[in-house]
């Protein structure tokens, strides 16, 4: 009965692509929380045009989701993709380079128009040819006609019926790939609740896009990927934004703090204040101030006032909130700063990702202004590494930043979710005896000074951006401030003592070092472990802790012959690293394309450094 | 009867205070001192914010908690210490430099939320600080270091800003007159809402005198009108003049000249959302006018830092999610415990947070 091509894999990567108004977003995200909940693991990758809509047709204009998911831990959303759904011919002319040699390419042949030709700047009406991808197998569906032919009778405008494109198109693949269609059926019912007919249109098309792909299963093959073996526990489908927003809920939860976000909307940022402006039956204060710099001082008010305070920003933003992140550094209160890092410099590319906000993270300030600089590694460690950063921040009580950027903020993977018991206790440094109170009194180990927050009684004190003396008073005295520049630089440095050594993935010495930190982890892991997998030795150190470094940098880094230093810019941890650890020769593999690191490079490259 | 019995001297700090001898901020301070010794609030719920600039060293000479901040940032940050907790009594001290200038923005924007504080504009229309630069409040014209040939922009007329931003309170002092500053600030202090009082403040070395016309106490009555909450606006040192509406705009009329009486001069009413009033009362400016003091406008309005905290309540009052374990198992999730899986590991194994 069935003479389908079935073919069994252990990951799939799928990039969906179309008009930036063709939901492909959505259809991406039904489609990896489809597979989530079927048991695979799943890393996700959104790559959209900062124009809300661009002129349509235009190669500018496409929007593009790709999620790769497998039976094994998948760590990236891969390099390339195994399928291709192109909804226009843009969007096979923008998606192209990112096609796996042999790979299956599903278009809307209806679509595939001389008109449409000509908006993305074809020079032939064949663009498989031009784009040289005659060695694909290519699936011409009319998506266009069928979903219009599907809603004949539901007496829809045709601007509706169109918008109902995206839904074959989904059908069909989950056809492909074995998905039940219970959880997308339950998600349109629930999103057009109040609008019947447009979910029945949706639902009618995702089936009979489904059905399409039973009916036609001649020319579309199967795939079957079966689910992975992971850690048990419940699981949710998470990403970055969102985990960030819920380690700082778990945080003032465990120290029995309110939270305030102060925060002004930025790409790729903004999802953090959304997700926090939800949780009002949590409490969560947020603040949607006029600008950057009231996003931080509205944040900087509530630490003072005795709140888990924080702020999230993208790097323009970071730049804007500057000045008030050095009070925070005088006046010593905890304050957490999020930088969704993106492409830069200026506007740059908002919808993008990159690494290049780390100098002015770490530098960025006028004075001598040292903060503690955290970087998440995966959508869903942002949860732990902002849990960990108010930690900080509110037992060392110091402006703590965290960095994640647009591919972490946007991607998702699934992730189980801790029990707050797993989690370690935060006790934040109130001040206790009102005799002995003083401003900037300090505790000899850690340096961190007591919060006395108005309201309590007998702790009545001033603070502010002028340097102080112990009691809190104005000080223009030579030796205070040489004093109190020393103690604030050694106050970041000792929270060395509150974080975990450098971890090595890999034997403990041998002939490559690759060192990464922050949101490149997946793709470092996945390069190094295919390295590891040829017999080469290489290993791998990634950084979440960036100031301070981990105690045991120095020695870690001293037990391979090379070391070589890979980030999405020019260049800028491998400066600090040869600031803060010299006497070692580090190499570099740099990227600046507004895109992750792809395996295949960093392998290519380690390679080359190998044989060097 | 106060709860607290406290007098000006409990709100003086121990520190020495450094404004020039004879500045408008000494009397300015005094009235806050005793403004807040009569509120009978708890001396531990009062926080002042300040800017930079002369004034917003103000907060170390108070014993309250104090905060000074950053240039022009005092309203963003007083307005992040009253959202936070509501229960605090918030004064910002800011100048026409610091909020008018390079604070502007979190200016219009904190009266536009109507965030429940007691904002003091000290307007001597001039940076003090730093020796002598023409503000957003300077007279077009003037000469100062910055402008030694005369400004060549208009001025900021803060009341204006006030109302185009939706205000609800605003009023005028004058620095000198500490018994009126005080009347004025106990008003502000009662308002739900962003009070904002201007006090006409002197700079004794940079812009001395600049408003001697107006606030020379000699001839206070002739050049001032004190408007308060059902008195007619009558001024004068005979009591002898007052104002009327004359086809929608204000006029100075001489009672018992042309057949005016008592009865024909306006009666004053803060509390009515009478913008075209009060912006006239505002503008008022001589010779043709004496210029209005006291609270010219005082309307009721949702107050943001009450609406953020009820909003929460209410949605706490219903809610599903009471606390992050069920925050992080609500929503589509799904349970994992096949055989070929492991047993669940810490992320945060490390001794260091065992603590």
């Amino acid at each position: 009965m069935k003479d389908a091509k079935v073919i069994e894999l252990e990951e799939v990567a799928i990039r969906f692509s179309g008009d930036s108004g063709d939901g492909m977003q959505l259809t991406g995200t039904l489609f990896s929380d489809t597979s989530a909940l079927f048991g695979n693991d799943i890393s996700t990758f959104p790559d959209y045009p900062s124009e809300i809509r661009a002129p349509q047709g235009t190669v500018g204009g496409v929007s593009g989701f790709q999620v790769q998911f497998g039976k094994k831990k998948i760590t990236t959303p891969g390099d390339l993709a195994h399928v291709l759904v192109a909804m226009n011919p843009a969007a096979l002319k923008a998606n192209a380079a990112f096609m796996n040699p042999g790979g299956t390419i599903i278009f809307d042949v209806d679509s595939f128009s001389e008109k449409n030709f000509e908006k993305a700047q074809f020079k032939t009406n064949d663009p498989f040819a031009e784009l040289k991808l005659e060695d694909f197998e290519k699936i011409a569906v009319p998506i266009t006609s069928m979903t219009k032919e599907s809603l004949k009778e539901l007496e829809l405008d045709n601007k509706s019926v169109l918008r109902c494109k995206n839904m074959f198109a989904l059908g069909l693949i989950c056809w492909m790939f074995d998905r039940p269609l219970d959880y997308i059926e339950g998600f349109i019912q629930k999103k057009f609740g109040k609008k019947p007919v447009i979910a029945e249109a949706n639902l009618k098309v995702l089936h009979d896009g489904y059905n399409y792909g039973m009916n036609m299963q001649h020319m579309t093959p199967q795939y079957i990927v079966h689910p992975a073996p992971i850690e048990k526990g419940i699981y949710r489908n998470i990403n970055g934004n969102n985990a960030t927003a819920w380690g700082f809920i778990a945080a003032a939860e465990k120290a029995g703090l309110e939270l305030f976000l102060g925060s002004y909307p930025i790409t790729p940022a903004t999802d953090v204040l959304q997700a926090l402006a939800e949780r009002k039956d949590l409490g969560v204060k947020t603040f949607q101030a006029e600008d950057e710099i009231a996003g931080i001082c509205t944040s900087i008010g509530a630490a003072f006032a005795g709140d888990l305070a924080i702020t999230s920003t993208s790097g323009p933003g970071f730049a804007l909130k500057s000045e008030a992140l050095g009070l925070s550094v005088m006046a010593e209160l905890p304050l957490v700063v999020v930088n969704v890092q993106r492409g830069g410099p200026s506007t740059g590319l908002p919808t993008k990702t990159e690494q290049s906000d780390l100098l002015q993270t770490l530098y960025g300030r006028n004075g001598e202004s040292p903060v503690v600089v955290l970087a998440a590694s995966t959508p869903s460690d942002c949860f732990y590494y902002a849990f960990l950063a108010a930690k900080i921040a509110l037992e060392r009580m110091v402006p703590v930043v965290l960095l994640t950027d647009g591919f972490l903020g946007n991607g998702s993977e699934p992730w189980r979710v801790p029990k707050m018991d797993e989690l370690p206790s935060i006790t934040p440094r109130k001040a206790k005896d009102p005799q002995t109170y003083k401003a900037y009194k300090r505790d000899p180990e850690t340096f961190a000074r007591e919060w006395a927050i108005p309201g309590m009684e007998g702790f009545q004190h001033r603070i502010g951006g002028l340097e102080k003396n112990e009691a809190g008073g104005v000080s223009h005295d030579p030796e205070n401030h040489q004093k109190n520049s020393e103690i604030r630089a050694a106050k970041v440095e000792k929270v060395v003592e509150m974080i975990p050594e450098l971890e090595l993935i890999g034997d403990p010495e041998g002939d490559l070092l690759v060192v990464g930190w922050g949101g490149t982890y997946g793709h470092m892991i996945s390069s190094v472990r295919a390295m590891q997998k040829n017999g080469k030795k290489v290993s791998l150190a990634h950084f979440n802790y960036i100031k301070p470094l981990p105690k045991n940098t120095a020695e870690i880094f001293s037990r391979f012959k090379k070391i070589v230093v890979c980030e999405l810019n020019l260049g800028q941890f491998a400066s600090y690293l040869r600031d803060k650890m010299p006497g070692f020769q580090y190499h570099q593999v740099n990227k600046m394309k507004g895109l992750p690191f792809s395996v295949h490079e960093l392998v290519e490259n380690f390679e080359n450094l190998l044989e060097a | 009867m106060t709860k607290f019995n406290y007098t000006a001297k409990d709100f003086k700090s121990a520190v020495e205070v450094r404004w020039c001898p004879g500045c408008g901020d000494y009397a300015i301070m005094n009235a806050v001192q005793k403004t807040m010794a009569d509120l009978d609030i708890a001396h531990k719920d009062f926080a002042v914010i300040s800017g930079i600039g002369c004034s917003s060293r103000f907060p170390y000479y108070m014993s309250t908690y104090g905060f000074h901040t950053i240039h022009g940032r005092a309203a963003a940050i007083a307005s992040g210490v009253k959202s936070a907790n509501p229960d605090l009594t918030v004064w910002v001290i800011t100048g026409d430099g610091d909020s008018l200038a390079i604070g502007g923005n979190h200016f219009i924007h904190l009266v536009r939320r109507n965030i429940n504080l007691n904002l003091i504009l000290f307007n001597n229309k001039i940076y003090g600080l730093t020796k002598g630069q023409y503000s957003p409040t300077s007279d077009r014209g003037v000469i100062t270091k910055t402008s030694p040939f005369g400004t060549i922009e208009d001025s900021f007329v803060p009341g204006q800003l006030v109302l185009g931003s939706r205000g609800t309170f605003f009023a005028r002092a004058v620095d000198s007159n500490v018994k009126h500053t005080q009347e004025v600030l106990a008003e502000a202090a009662q308002h739900q809402g962003t009070s904002v009082v201007e006090v006409l403040q002197n700079c004794v070395i940079f812009n001395d005198g600049i408003h001697d016309y107006v606030a020379d106490p000699k001839f206070r009555s002739e050049r001032q009108i004190f408007l308060r909450k059902g008195q007619p606006m009558i001024f004068g040192e005979q009591e002898d003049k007052g104002l009327i509406l004359q086809n929608g705009q204000l006029k100075v009329v001489k009672i018992g000249e042309n057949g005016v009486t008592r009865n024909d001069i306006l009666v004053h009413d803060p509390s009515e959302d009478n913008l075209g009033l009060q912006v006239q009362l505002i503008n008022m400016a001589l010779p043709e006018f004496p210029v209005a003091m006291g609270v010219i406008r005082s309307v009721e309005a949702p107050v943001y830092d009450q609406e953020m905290k009820k909003q929460i309540e209410t949605i706490q009052q219903k809610r599903k999610i009471t606390c992050v374990d069920e925050l992080l198992q609500s929503g589509n999730t799904w349970t994992v415990d096949g055989e070929n899986c492991s047993e669940p590991v810490k992320f945060f194994n490390n001794k260091c947070f065992n603590n």
